[in-house]
C-alpha cells in the first residue's frame, strides 16, 4: 500500500473577488456579457488612461488573509508585471511582487495521513488535534476494514497577493482562417492569489485543502469559487522525494495547469505523481538538473502533457507602479477585519459537536453546506429541541430533498420553524417517525401547512382511554404473547404493536408498547 | 495693436467687457496661423471650424447672458499628447497616427468646461521624447526666431505657437524640462506644476513618475490664469493631490516680500553659455533692484540628476509603451498605410479590430525568425514596433528595459530611485535658505535644426537645469531674461518648494513689471 516515495505539492490559487466593478476602474465584473462590452479606457489600457484601486476589493482580499491567519503589513504597494501577450493590453499586468498585503499565513484541514511521515519533514503537521475521531463512511478505502483516524494539520500559506486578471484569447480556426479573438470583459477583474506552502502531501489532501479553502471563501462571502466561471483556478507544483539507498532525493518540480474541478486537481496529481516516478526510473533526474517543466491536465486522456512555453525564459522586469500609490494598512483596521469576519468554519464544526452533542461526521456535513444551511439547522434544533434529531432529519430529509432539487436551503419550502415543530412533535409522541416524514412529504409536495399535512395524512389524537381499550383487546386476544413477556420474553410485543397500528393507525407505538407492559405486569389481563 | 499681439489676460478682459467677440478673437488667429504656421509647423491639427463653432456659441450665450467659464472665448492649442475625445491623437508618433480616443483627458473637459476655444493640436517629440521637437514622426517645428533653429521641445509646437502669436495660451507636459526649455527658447514664459498638482489623466503616458501638465502663456499672468483651470484634485489620477488650488491670477500682484533668491553653484560651470550666463546675472541684478537678497545654495548631487532622468524616465517609458503592440492599439505591420507624406499620416483614420495573429501580407521567409519563439505574433510585435517608433523612442524602450532586467535592476533602476531621493534632499535643504531658486533653463539659447540629432548625449545634457525639478516633484518655470548676440531668446529657470505654484507666479510677475523681455516678439517675413 506505502509508495516508494513522498510526494510534494503546492497549490496556487487565484480566487475572483466578489466585487461590483473591476480592480482599478468601475466596469462590472459580471460573467457572461457579449465580449468587449464591460470595458473602458482603463481596463483596456488605452493610452493615457490611470488605474485608481478599488478599495472593496482591498478589504475582500484583506479579509481572507486574514481569515488565512496571514500577517498583514503596515505597508503594501503595487508592481508591474511586464510581459507581452494579446490579452493583456497594457503590455504589463498590475500585481504585487515583494511587497505583497499579506504573507505566512496557514489554513487548517483535516487529513488521514496514508503512511507515517518522517518528522521534520517540513511537512505542515504541526499539532495532531484531539479531537474525535471522524470516520468517514464515504471514503474508507476500497477493502479495508478499520477506519483510520484523522488529525488536523497546517497547510502553511506563503502569500496571499492582488492583482488584475487578464483577458480571454478565444482562437478560432475553422476553415484556415486563423484569427484570435480578444475578450477583455475579464481584463482588470480582481484577482487574490493564494500560495500555499509544499506542505501537501498526497492528492487527497491537496483536494481537502481545496475543499476547506473554498468553504472559508465561502463563509465570507468574498467570491463565488465557480470554477466553470474562472472564479478560482488551481495550478500545482509537484514533485517527489523518494528513499534510495545514497540517501533521500528529490525530482524536478513540475508545475500542472488546466484542471477545471477538484476531482481533476486530484487526479492530475495522482497520475503526474506515478509519471514522475516512471521517469525518475528511467532518466534517473533530479531537482535542479533539468528546468522545471509546464504540463497541461487533458481530461479527455486522463493524463498531463507538456505544455509549450510561453516565452523561453520569463524576466517580468518588476518595478513599482507609478501610476498607484501604496497602500498603508493599520493594526486597528485589520483587527476591525478580524472582529468582523464572523464564525468559521473550524470554529463552526466545534460548536455544532459542543453544543449540539453531534457527531463530527455529522458537523462537517453541516458545515459544508454553507453558512445558509448551518443556519436553518440552529433554527430547527432549537424549535425542537434537540439537535441529533434536527441533525437527522437536516441530512435525511432535508439535504436528500434539496440534492433532488438542486436548489439550495434558501429554496426549501418549509420554514426552519415549522420543522423543528414537526420534529418536536415526533419527539413528544405525537406520532411515529415515519408518519412524521409523511406529513413533511405533505407540506413539501403540495405547500400544506403543518396543521393541515397532519390532517390531510389523516392523524388524529388517539384518547388515552380509547389506547387502554385497545391494548386490553389485544393483550386478551393473545395469551400466547402475554404468557411469553412474563417469561422475560418481551419480543412478541411488537406484534401486538402492529396489529394497534392497524386496527388504529393514529395510535403512538411507543404508548402502545408502554401500556401493554404495564397491563402484563400489573396482572389486569 | 493687432488683436493677436494681445496677453491671454488682456484679451480676456476685451471679451468680457464685450470689446470684442469670441469669433473676432477666433478668425484673427485662424488667421495668423494660416500665414505663419506655414513656416513654423507648429501645428498637427487645427480645428477651424470646431473653433469657430465654439467662439459663435459663446458669443451667443455672452449674448444671453448666460454664465460663462474663466476662460470664455480664450483660444487654447493643446500638445498633441493630450487625449481629445473623437479627435487624433497621435503623441507625434506614426505609432498613433490614426488614434482617436473616445475620452477627454481631465485637463481638456476642464478646458470645456472653462469655455476656452480649443484650436488645435500642437507638435512634440515622438510621445515627449526629445528636447528639439526633431522627433516628430512628421515634420520638425521651427523656432519662430529663426527658422533654422529648433523651438526646442518637447513641448515645441506650443511654445513656438504662442511665441509666433498664433495661439494666446497653449498646455504642454514636462517630464524632464519640456515646458521650461521650449519656452526658455522661443521667448516665452512656461510652467510645469509640482507633481500631483495637475492630473495627468488622458495624458498619454512617457514616464509617470515624473510627467506633469503645465501651461504656456505670454506672461507669468497669463500662465496663472491657465493653471488655475488645469490645477485641481481628478479621483481619476490616484497621484493627484486633493489640495485646494489658489486664485493665482488674484494673488499674481503681490511681491514677495523679503524674497531670498539661490543661486545654484553647479550651474554656473562648464557648458554654460556666455550669453547665458549674463542675461541670468543681470536678471539676478533686477530681483536685487526689487529687494531680494542673494545667495548660493549647493545641490551637491546635481551633476547625477542628467545619468538619474535617463534611468528612471526610460524604464518607466519601456513598459509604458508595451501596450503599442500592434494587437490593441497603434500601428500594425502590414496594414497601417505606408509610406507617409510630410503630414499626410496624421488625416488618416482607423481603429483597429481587436484581433491578433493577422497574417501578414509580406511574411518574413522561413529562416528569418530571430529565435524559437519568433512565431507569427512575435513577429507581428516585432515588425509594428520596428516600423512604428522612431529612433529617439527605440533607444528609450531598450534602455529601459535593459535597466529593469533581471541582474541589472538593482544597479540602476534601484540605485536611481536612491540617487532621486538625495536629489530630492539636497533641494530640501537649499529651501531651508531660500524661497526661490533662480538659474538657466538650458545651456544655450536654441541650436539649429540638424546640429546635434546625431548626439543623444549632447541632447540628453541640454535638461541639465530642469530633470531636478522633475525628479523632485517641484515646480519650476521659465521666464524671458533677454536675448543673445544672435537675438535668440533666453530663459530665466525659477524653481520653488513643492505647491508653491502661487510663489514662483508672483516672482516671475514682479520680474516682468520691472522688464520687459516678455513683451518682445519675433518678426516673421510673412507679416511684412
Ligand atoms: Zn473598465
Amino acid at each position: 500500500m506505502s509508495a516508494p516515495y513522498t510526494i510534494i505539492i503546492g497549490l496556487e490559487v487565484h480566487v475572483q473577488l466578489l466585487t461590483e466593478s473591476k480592480m482599478f476602474c468601475s466596469c462590472s465584473t459580471k460573467f457572461g456579457a457579449p465580449p468587449n462590452t464591460q470595458t473602458c479606457p482603463v481596463c483596456i489600457g488605452m493610452p493615457g488612461s490611470l488605474p485608481v484601486m478599488n478599495r472593496k476589493a482591498f478589504e475582500l482580499a484583506l479579509k481572507t488573509a486574514v481569515a488565512l491567519n496571514c500577517e498583514i503589513p503596515r505597508f503594501t504597494k503595487w508592481d508591474r508585471k511586464n510581459y507581452y501577450y494579446p490579452d493583456l493590453p497594457k503590455g504589463y499586468q498590475i500585481s504585487q511582487f515583494d511587497l505583497p498585503m499579506s504573507h505566512d499565513g496557514w489554513l487548517e484541514i483535516e487529513t488521514k495521513p496514508l503512511s507515517p511521515l518522517p518528522v521534520g519533514e517540513g511537512s505542515g503537521v504541526r499539532a495532531a488535534n484531539s479531537r474525535v475521531t471522524r470516520p468517514h463512511p464515504n471514503s474508507l478505502p476500497e477493502g479495508e476494514g478499520i477506519v483510520s483516524s484523522s488529525t488536523t494539520k497546517r497547510i502553511g500559506i506563503i502569500r496571499a497577493h492582488l492583482e488584475e486578471d487578464a483577458g480571454k484569447s478565444m482562437h478560432d480556426e475553422v476553415a484556415g482562417k486563423a484569427d484570435s479573438r480578444i475578450d477583455l470583459n475579464r481584463a482588470g477583474t480582481p484577482l487574490l492569489e493564494i500560495v500555499s506552502q509544499p506542505d501537501l502531501r498526497s492528492p487527497a489532501e491537496a483536494k481537502t485543502y481545496l475543499t476547506e479553502l473554498k468553504l472559508l471563501l465561502n463563509y465570507l462571502g468574498v467570491s463565488d469559487c465557480n470554477m466553470q466561471e474562472g472564479s478560482l483556478r488551481v495550478d500545482a507544483n509537484i514533485n517527489l522525494h523518494i528513499d534510495t539507498p545514497q540517501g533521500r532525493i528529490a525530482t524536478p518540480i513540475v508545475e500542472v495547469k488546466n484542471m477545471n474541478s477538484f476531482r481533476a486537481v486530484e487526479r492530475a496529481l495522482a497520475f503526474e505523481a506515478e509519471r514522475q516516478y516512471r521517469q525518475w526510473q528511467e532518466t534517473g533526474h533530479k531537482l535542479g538538473e533539468v528546468p522545471k517543466s509546464t504540463r497541461g491536465w487533458d481530461e479527455g486522456s486522463q493524463t498531463t502533457r507538456e505544455q509549450r512555453a510561453k516565452e523561453e525564459s520569463s524576466d517580468y522586469r518588476y518595478f513599482p507602479d507609478p501610476d498607484l500609490l501604496p497602500v498603508t494598512i493599520t493594526t486597528e483596521e485589520v483587527e476591525r477585519v478580524r472582529a468582523s469576519l464572523g464564525e468559521l468554519p473550524a470554529a463552526l464544526r466545534a460548536r455544532l459537536e459542543q453544543t449540539y452533542g453531534i457527531a463530527a461526521y455529522d458537523s462537517d456535513v453541516l458545515v459544508n453546506q454553507g453558512r445558509l444551511l448551518v443556519d436553518y439547522y440552529f433554527r430547527v434544533a432549537k424549535t425542537c429541541g434537540d439537535g441529533k434529531t434536527a441533525s437527522n432529519w437536516m441530512q435525511q430529509d432535508v439535504l436528500r430533498w434539496l440534492n433532488e432539487h438542486q436548489v439550495d436551503i434558501g429554496q426549501y419550502p418549509v420554514a426552519a420553524e415549522t420543522l423543528g415543530e414537526l420534529l418536536a412533535k415526533v419527539r413528544g409522541g405525537a406520532f411515529d417517525t415515519s408518519r412524521g416524514r409523511q406529513v413533511l412529504a405533505a407540506m413539501l409536495e403540495s405547500r400544506l401547512s403543518l396543521g393541515d399535512a397532519i390532517r390531510q395524512v389523516g392523524i388524529e389524537e388517539v384518547g388515552e382511554s380509547a389506547v387502554i381499550e385497545l391494548c386490553r383487546q389485544l393483550l386478551q386476544a393473545n395469551p400466547k404473547i402475554v404468557a411469553e413477556v412474563r417469561d422475560g420474553k418481551p419480543k412478541g410485543i411488537g406484534a401486538l404493536i402492529g396489529q394497534a397500528k392497524k386496527k388504529n393507525p393514529n395510535v403512538n407505538p411507543a404508548r402502545v408498547r408502554e401500556i401493554c407492559l404495564e397491563m402484563i405486569q400489573k396482572g389486569e389481563v | 495693436m493687432h488683436l493677436t499681439d494681445h496677453s491671454a489676460t488682456d484679451l480676456l478682459a476685451l471679451l468680457n467687457s464685450g470689446q470684442v467677440k469670441a469669433v473676432e478673437v477666433c478668425q484673427a488667429y485662424l488667421a495668423r496661423i494660416e500665414r505663419r504656421d506655414r513656416a513654423v509647423k507648429a501645428f498637427l491639427q487645427v480645428n477651424a471650424a470646431a473653433a469657430l463653432a465654439r467662439a459663435e456659441q459663446i458669443d451667443r450665450r455672452r449674448r444671453e447672458k448666460q454664465p460663462l467659464g474663466p476662460l470664455a472665448g480664450l483660444p487654447v492649442a493643446l500638445k498633441d499628447v493630450l487625449c481629445t475625445e473623437g479627435e487624433l491623437t497621435t503623441c507625434g508618433s506614426r505609432m498613433l497616427e490614426s488614434f482617436r480616443p473616445p475620452y477627454d483627458a481631465t485637463v481638456v473637459a476642464r478646458l470645456k468646461a472653462a469655455d476656452a476655444v480649443l484650436i488645435g493640436k500642437t507638435n512634440m517629440d515622438e510621445f515627449a521624447m526629445g528636447g528639439s521637437n526633431e522627433n516628430s514622426a512628421f515634420f520638425p517645428t521651427h523656432n519662430p526666431w529663426d527658422l533654422d533653429r529648433v523651438p526646442g521641445g518637447s513641448s515645441g509646437g506650443s511654445a513656438a505657437c504662442v511665441a509666433a502669436r498664433m495661439a494666446p495660451l497653449a498646455v504642454g507636459s514636462d517630464t524632464g524640462g519640456s515646458i521650461r526649455c521650449p519656452a526658455g527658447l522661443c521667448g516665452i514664459s512656461g510652467m510645469k506644476p509640482t507633481y500631483g498638482r495637475v492630473s495627468r489623466y488622458g495624458l498619454v503616458a512617457f514616464a509617470s513618475s515624473l510627467d506633469q501638465i503645465g501651461p504656456f502663456g505670454q506672461t507669468a499672468e497669463d500662465c496663472a490664469l491657465l493653471l488655475e483651470v488645469l490645477a485641481g484634485h481628478d479621483p481619476k489620477d490616484s497621484t493627484s493631490i486633493d489640495r485646494p488650488v489658489p486664485k493665482y491670477s488674484q494673488t499674481i500682484r503681490q511681491p514677495l516680500q523679503g524674497l531670498r533668491l539661490g543661486l545654484v553653484r553647479e550651474h554656473f560651470g562648464d557648458g554654460l553659455d556666455g550669453d547665458v550666463e549674463s542675461s541670468v546675472r543681470e536678471a539676478v541684478r533686477v530681483y536685487q533692484s526689487l529687494g531680494a537678497t542673494v545667495r548660493e545654495v549647493s545641490l551637491p548631487h546635481s551633476n547625477y540628476a542628467v545619468a538619474t532622468y535617463y534611468i528612471i524616465a526610460p524604464c518607466e517609458a519601456s513598459s509604458n509603451l508595451a501596450r503599442y503592440d500592434g494587437v490593441h492599439y497603434g500601428y500594425r505591420s502590414g496594414i497601417s498605410p505606408l509610406p507617409l507624406g510630410e503630414g499626410q499620416g496624421v488625416r488618416a483614420t482607423r481603429i483597429w479590430t481587436v484581433a491578433a495573429n493577422h497574417p501578414h501580407p509580406n511574411p518574413l521567409p522561413k529562416g528569418e525568425e530571430t529565435d524559437r519563439a519568433d512565431n507569427a505574433l512575435v513577429q507581428m510585435y516585432r515588425r509594428s514596433r520596428a516600423e512604428g517608433f522612431g529612433a529617439e523612442v527605440k533607444r528609450r524602450i531598450m534602455l529601459g528595459t535593459y535597466a529593469l532586467s533581471a541582474g541589472y535592476y538593482e544597479a540602476y533602476y534601484q540605485k536611481a530611485l536612491k540617487v532621486r531621493r538625495l536629489i530630492r534632499q539636497d533641494f530640501d535643504r537649499a529651501f531651508e535658505e531660500v524661497d526661490l531658486i533662480v538659474g538657466p533653463v538650458t545651456p544655450t539659447p536654441a541650436f539649429k535644426l540638424g546640429e546635434r540629432i546625431d548626439d543623444p548625449l549632447a541632447m540628453y545634457l541640454f535638461d541639465l537645469y530642469t530633470v531636478g525639478a522633475n525628479l523632485t516633484g517641484i515646480p519650476g518655470m521659465s521666464i524671458p531674461c533677454g536675448f543673445s548676440a544672435a537675438g535668440l531668446p533666453i530663459g530665466l529657470h525659477l524653481q520653488a518648494p513643492p505647491f508653491e505654484e502661487e510663489r514662483l507666479l508672483r516672482g516671475a510677475y514682479m520680474f516682468q513689471q520691472a522688464t520687459d523681455w516678455h513683451t518682445k516678439k519675433p518678426e516673421l517675413e510673412e507679416e511684412n
